[in-house]
Parts: C-alpha cells; structure tokens; sequence
C-alpha cells in the first residue's frame, strides 16, 4: 500500500489555481522526485503535504489516513518532515540548538540522545560545531544541519525542497550521498528538485510537473532516458 | 581632492557635526537649563560638560577615523575637529550678538551666549570659545595618542567624576541619612550643595586611579585563582553574592529617604513592564507597541474592585490582585487573536491601534458610568498586608521587589522550558517552527498572555501604590518606555531589563532638569546605541555573540572548505 498518496489534489492561492488534479504516490522505502520547472507547482505540492497549504479540491493519505483533519504542527507528529527550501537554519541558534527544536515534538529524551549521536556519526562536521551558530556555517554545513534537524523528529517520510539549491557542484554531489545514504537506512523520501539529472539518477521513479499538472510519471531510469525530459529538463 | 585635503577631510566633516550637534543642544536650551546645575561646584556647570563632552567625542571619532594611523596627523585631527567645532559655535555667538535670533530661536538668549563664552563679553570670550575648543580637540587627540591603559584609565576617572556629579541627589541624601561624623565628614568634603567640590572630585580621580590600577595589576590572578577553584566553591561564590545582593535589596529603602525611595518604586515598576515585554518582544520576537493597554487594564480592574466609587465592591487589594492578572491574559489573548497572523511593522501597529484603543474607551463619556471617564477612579485603598497598612513608598517597595522576584523567577523559568524554545524558534522563523511541529497559535497566544499577565500586575500595583487612576496615565509614551527600556537594556537579557529601567526612569526622576528634554534624550541614546552597542547595556550572551563575534566565526568558516 502507498505510504503516502496524493488523491487528485487541487490547491489555491486566492485566485491563482496552482495544483490542478495532481495525483502522486510515494511507496515505503522509495525515493520519489518531483521535478519540473520555476512555478511548476513542486514546492506548492509540499506545501499541501505538510498541511501550511490546504487543498481546495482531493485528499492527501498517509498510511490510509487522511491528513484533511490535521493541523500543519500536528502532522510533523505523524512523520511527515519537511527540509525547507533555503535550507532555513535558526541562524541565530547554536547547530545543538536547532537539532533539539527539530525534535520538538517528541518526548523520548533517550531516543533524541540516540538520534544526536546518529546524526554526528553521518555528518562529522556538525559535531565538531554543535556549539557554534547555524548562521556562521557554511552553505553545505547548513544544508546537512536542516537535514538533521529533520531527521531528529524520527520522519516516516522526509520531504526534501530543493537540498541541491545554491551549493557549490562538489557539494552537490554530497548532498545527494547523504540523501542515498538516507535511504539505504529505510527512510522513505519525496524529493523535490530541479537538477534534474541527479535527481533521476538517485531515485527509483519520478513525476514531472508543469504548470501545476502532472504531465509524466514513471521509473526514474525510464524518464532519464525520455527525450522530452532531456530536453526539457536537462538541457541535452 | 588632493591628498592632504582628504587627510584633513575627517576633522572637519566630524568637529562640524560635533558643532551642529552643541548648536542643537544650545537652540533647545539644554545647555542654559542643565547650567544651573554644577557638576564641580563653582567651576563646572552640567549643561557645559555635556557640550564640552560632544566636543570632545567628537575630536575623538575623527582622530580615529584618520586613514593613515600616524599619531601626529590623528592628533593633528583631533584638535581640527575640536577648533571646527568651537568655531561654528563662535560663528553662532558672534551673530547672536548682532542680530535678535530670540525671534526663531526662543532659547537663544545672553545667558546662553555667556555660558558659552566663559562670562567674558566681546573678542575675548570668542577667543576664550575657541580657545576651549582647541582644548578639546587636543586632549581627545592626546587620548588617541596614548597607549591603551592610560587612555581607559583617563575615560573611565572622567566618566566617574561625572557620575558622581550628576547623582549628588542619590549620594548626598544617604550619606546624610546615617548621620555619623565618617559620613557627614565625607559628605562635607565631597559635595556642596550644588555639585562636588572641586577637592572632592580631584580625591575621586585619585581614588579611582588606584583603584583601577590594583584592580588591573590582580584582575588575571584574581580571575585564574576564581576558575581554579572547585565547582562547588564556586557555587558557594555564587550563591554568598546573591545573598548579599539580597540583603542590600531588602535593606534598601531604610537608607534611602522618602524620595528616593520612590524613585525606586517607579524603577521597579518599570523592571516589571520591562520583565513582561522582555517575553513577548525578547523571547518571542512579537513587537508589541500598545504595551500599556495591559497596564492600564491591571490598575483599572484593581480601582473598579476596591475603590468605594462607582460600584463599591469593596474587595481588599490582594483578592483584586489575581483577578486583574487573570483580566490581562485574557485580554492579551484578546489582542492575540486578531493580530495571529501579522509579523514585524504590521504587528507594531496593529498593538499601537489597541493601546490608544483602550485609553480611549476609558476616557469616553459613553463608558463614564463605569469607568469614571476623565475624571478617573479614586480613594483606592493602599494594600493592608497582614494587618500592616502599606502606605509609604517604602512600604509599596516591598511589594514590588517581591513581584519583580516572581517575575524574574517565572522568566527565568520559561526561558529554558518548551515553551522557551517554542518562543526561540518561532523568533527566528515562524514557517520552520511550524515544521518542527510548533504550534504557532498557541506559542503566540502564550507570548502575549504571559507579558500581559506582567503587565497587569504592575498595573494593579500602580494603581494602589497612587490611590487613584485616571486615562491620562496610560498614554503611548509608556509604551514607548518600556520598548526603549527593552532595547537599551539588552533584548532577552534579564539583568539588561533592571539597569535599563534605572537608567531610562530613575535617572531623569534624579535629574529633573531632564523632564523636558526626556524624549530627546530617548531618541539620542537609541541612535546612540544603535551605533556603539546595538546589542544593548548588559546583553544577553546570544546576542552578543551574533553581533560582534560575527568576524571572528566568519573567519573560521571560510578558513575551511
């Protein structure tokens, strides 16, 4: 069954109408991206998911359960994390600080422990500044202290906007490890991004969104190989 | 531009300021005002130091911003600026002497022209004017000059003698109060009726100078042999200055006479205005400009519920005490409710609509039935504690200190909590917060409830410790107080909050002369300390790091790829 499923989901912003019947399902244990262009619809489809938009029209699923009735803070609850676009570290708290708010929700002190120590294994570099702020760290250090501040929630499902967006190419390449690395650990991640070409390569299937339609979706291998994807997409 | 001419660029542009900044001063009769009262008595009249300071602030700056660090340009600067200065003033007293100024500028009087010329009329006191200037210049170019020891020593003895001047009212009158041969002697030798004598502040310097040197020649050893001690230890160390903070605190008022003690009372009902805005701007980061409308709700619930006009409930302070707190949280989350969704300017005046708002309804004839109208609430009954009649300031003290410890307890408390942290993080940014799983309504309502709840408190005790209220007590200005308060003092910083209030409200309750001129003075020290320590007078430690660490972490970074 889905993990998480977006049923012919329509969404607004005041008159401008968005999402228009987008239908996208993410299975366990997958990494699904989402690509397409500037306005496409990808980071407003997050939106939807993490409940900061509502839909006007469909329904979003997690497990089975819809998530219409939720609060935006109480789907964090249920496992629905989000790195936000701009990675959008608390630049004035300390990388220590910014990893315990990520864990907010949760009242296990023992597993937030774990998960720190979890998280300092996968990106040393963190370790050695837990008691510096998030604002001094450079632009990679900042996008892996987001994704440990998401992964401190313990998310079923992590959402991740654009982690590849304004770093260096050799950070690039970095990023995409973490997020494979992720993977092979089980958790299930929805990926929204325009670099296209790494962004196939590294999931297992892929939708292509364009003016707030689903327009492909298929096997990430297949839709690399898609002439309109190439052309479009990846500027072959 | 050639180059000596940007050389000498500085010193001009900045005396200039430094003299449009005296002028200033002068047309808005500071300098006439503050003259009457003496720093060093018979010598030294206050409205000149502060002229005499600006001048030499301004020397100062520009012998520092000389672009090449050679000493005899940079003091060559400094006494430029410090000549350019004294000659706009020249200029300015040389046509105020031919031509009737007092018709545009009220305050531009003879006195005003003798004070600035040393009381000598003609050429001698402009050259007497300059001469002063030049004066200036040369000794803030000495400063620069000097190495750094010397040079701190130098600020800091000036800056004491000053301080001892301007708070003659607050020394003289606890010396005076013991009334033993040590302290009518000391009182005797320091002070004059108006200012120190010039023995007096000459014994000041000397007494700080040595202090000062012991204190640097031991101040490593003292500060290695603190940390080698044992934690415990140092606990205890902790704990004895607490304890003698305490005692200093409860004994206060007995030395204090009646007046000063009132000052306190004002102070200390500022540290909790101060203490409750501290969570909603400070932990929060809600800027909220209609601060006062919870004050006001405080004292007026207390009036309506003790007061034997009007309704005549006739319930004693302490059962009217937590329904007042209860009625500001609840109209803190009444305020809260609307405003959920706005952030920065929107928010400031939106919650500056909701505090004239309230003033307005309490001084509306429509509302007179209940509320009194202009004519206010009287004979509300001072607090009976215990059978004790709190009347005197010194009496309503107590009351306070024991609110400002609560307060100070509560933030404290909060601030490491959740809900602290809920607080931090939707400060910096509200969208993330809710991604961590925030709740950002609740957060917010909590943010206002709580600093409402502050606010109502020192309300309640305001309104018992005058007796009486009336609309006309909860303008904006309060408001604006306790932003400022917040702001000089140090965002976030609860230590920052006390000196703050002392500073911004007992400070101008010591010098009278300042009433006039407070809002000015408000305005001057914000610009100010925007410019030298944005992060306020006793920063909380975070802030401190963002603002002045920032190279040094910045350096780190980029030093590793």
């Amino acid at each position: 069954m889905a993990m998480l499923e977006l049923r012919n989901v329509h969404a607004h912003y005041g008159k401008i109408h968005a999402l228009k019947d987008i239908s996208i399902t993410v299975n366990k244990g997958e990494i699904v991206t989402l690509i397409g262009g500037n306005g496409a619809g990808k980071s407003t489809t997050l939106k939807t998911i993490s409940g900061t938009l509502r839909p006007s029209e469909g329904k979003i699923f997690l497990n089975g359960e819809d998530l219409g009735k939720y609060p935006a803070h109480e789907i964090v609850t249920k496992g629905i994390v989000q790195v936000p676009e701009g990675r959008r570290v608390f630049g004035q708290l300390t990388v220590m600080e910014n990893l315990d708010l990520g864990a907010f929700t949760s009242k296990d002190k023992k597993r937030d422990a774990n998960n720190i120590e979890k998280i300092f294994q996968m990106f040393p570099r963190l370790a050695e500044r837990s008691k510096q702020l998030a604002g001094t760290l450079s632009g990679g250090e900042q996008q892996m202290l987001a994704m440990g501040r998401a992964l401190m929630a313990d998310p079923k499902i992590l959402l991740l906007d654009e982690p590849s967006m304004g770093l260096a190419p050799v950070l690039v390449d970095s990023v995409f490890d973490t997020i494979k690395t992720l993977h092979a650990q089980g958790v299930t991640i929805l990926l929204v991004e325009q670099n296209a070409r790494m962004a196939l390569k590294t999931a297992s299937r892929g939708y292509v969104i364009q003016t707030g339609k689903v327009i492909l979706e298929d096997d990430a291998k297949k839709l690399l190989e898609n002439e309109m994807v190439k052309k479009a997409y990846m500027g072959d | 531009m050639t180059k000596a001419q940007s050389l000498w660029n500085h010193g001009v542009k900045i005396g200039a300021i430094g003299g449009v900044s005296v002028l200033v001063i002068c047309l808005i009769g500071m300098v006439e005002s503050f003259g009457k009262r003496f720093i060093i008595a018979g010598y030294l009249p206050m409205g000149v130091t502060i002229a005499l300071i600006i001048s030499m602030f301004a020397a100062f700056i520009a012998a520092k911003k000389t672009p090449i660090p050679e000493k005899s340009i940079q003091f060559a600067n400094a006494v430029m600026s410090g000549f350019v200065t004294s000659g706009l003033l020249a200029i300015f007293v040389i046509i105020g002497r031919s031509i009737k100024l007092r018709v545009v500028f009220v305050e531009a009087s003879p006195v005003l022209y003798n004070i600035l010329t040393g009381g000598i009329s003609g050429a001698g006191g402009i050259f007497i004017l300059l001469f002063a200037g030049l004066l200036c210049g040369a000794f803030s170019g000495l400063l620069i000059v000097l190495t750094d020891l010397p040079r701190k020593l130098i600020i800091n003895a000036i800056a004491t003698v000053f301080a001892l001047g301007l708070l003659q009212e607050l020394i003289l009158p606890i010396l005076n109060s013991w009334d033993l041969g040590v302290t009518n002697y000391l009182a005797g030798l320091f002070y004059t009726l108006n200012g120190l004598t010039p023995i007096g502040a000459i014994l000041a310097v000397i007494i700080f100078c040595i202090l000062y040197l012991l204190w640097h020649a031991n101040q490593n050893t003292i500060k290695t042999k603190y940390s080698n001690l044992p934690k415990a230890t140092q606990k205890k160390t902790k704990y004895f200055g607490l304890l003698i903070l305490a005692i200093i605190l409860i004994f206060l008022p007995q030395f204090l006479g009646l007046f000063l003690s009132e000052v306190l009372t004002i102070v200390g009902l500022y540290v909790l205005l101060g203490l409750g805005l501290n969570i909603v701007v400070g932990y929060a980061g809600l800027l909220d400009l209609g601060y006062v409308a919870f004050f006001a709700i405080g004292s007026y619930v207390v009036a309506l519920l003790t007061s034997p006009q009007i309704f005549d409930i006739g319930l004693n302070f302490w059962q009217a005490l937590p329904i007042a707190v209860i009625c500001g949280i609840l109209a803190g989350v009444m305020l809260g409710i609307p405003v959920l969704k706005m952030r920065g300017d929107y928010l400031a005046i939106a919650t500056l609509g909701f505090g004239e708002i309230i003033r307005i309804l309490v001084l509306s004839d429509f509302l007179k039935p209940w509320l009194g109208g202009a004519q206010g609430i009287g004979s509300i009954p001072n607090p009976n504690f215990m059978g004790f009649l709190m009347v005197k300031p010194q009496h309503i003290y107590y009351l306070i200190l024991a609110g400002c410890i609560l307060v100070v307890f509560i933030s404290l408390r909060l601030k490491n909590s959740r809900l602290g942290r809920a607080w931090m993080a939707m400060r910096e940014d509200e969208d993330v917060a809710q991604a961590m799983g925030i709740n950002l309504v609740a957060t917010k309502l909590l943010a206002f409830a709580t600093g409402a709840g502050f606010s109502a408190l020192s309300g309640a005790i305001f309104a018992s410790k005058i007796g009486s209220v009336y609309p006309h007590s909860f303008n904006v200005f309060i408001s604006i107080n306790v932003v400022c308060i917040v702001i000089i003092g140090g965002i976030g910083s609860l230590p920052g909050i006390v000196v703050g209030a002392a500073a911004l409200m007992g400070l101008p309750e010591l010098l009278r002369e300042f009433a006039d001129y407070r809002m000015f003075v408000y305005g001057v020290a914000l610009v100010i300390m925007m410019l030298l320590r944005p992060e306020g007078l006793l920063p909380e430690v975070r802030h401190k790091i963002e603002l002045h660490d920032e190279t040094e972490t910045g350096t780190q970074t980029a030093a590793q790829p």
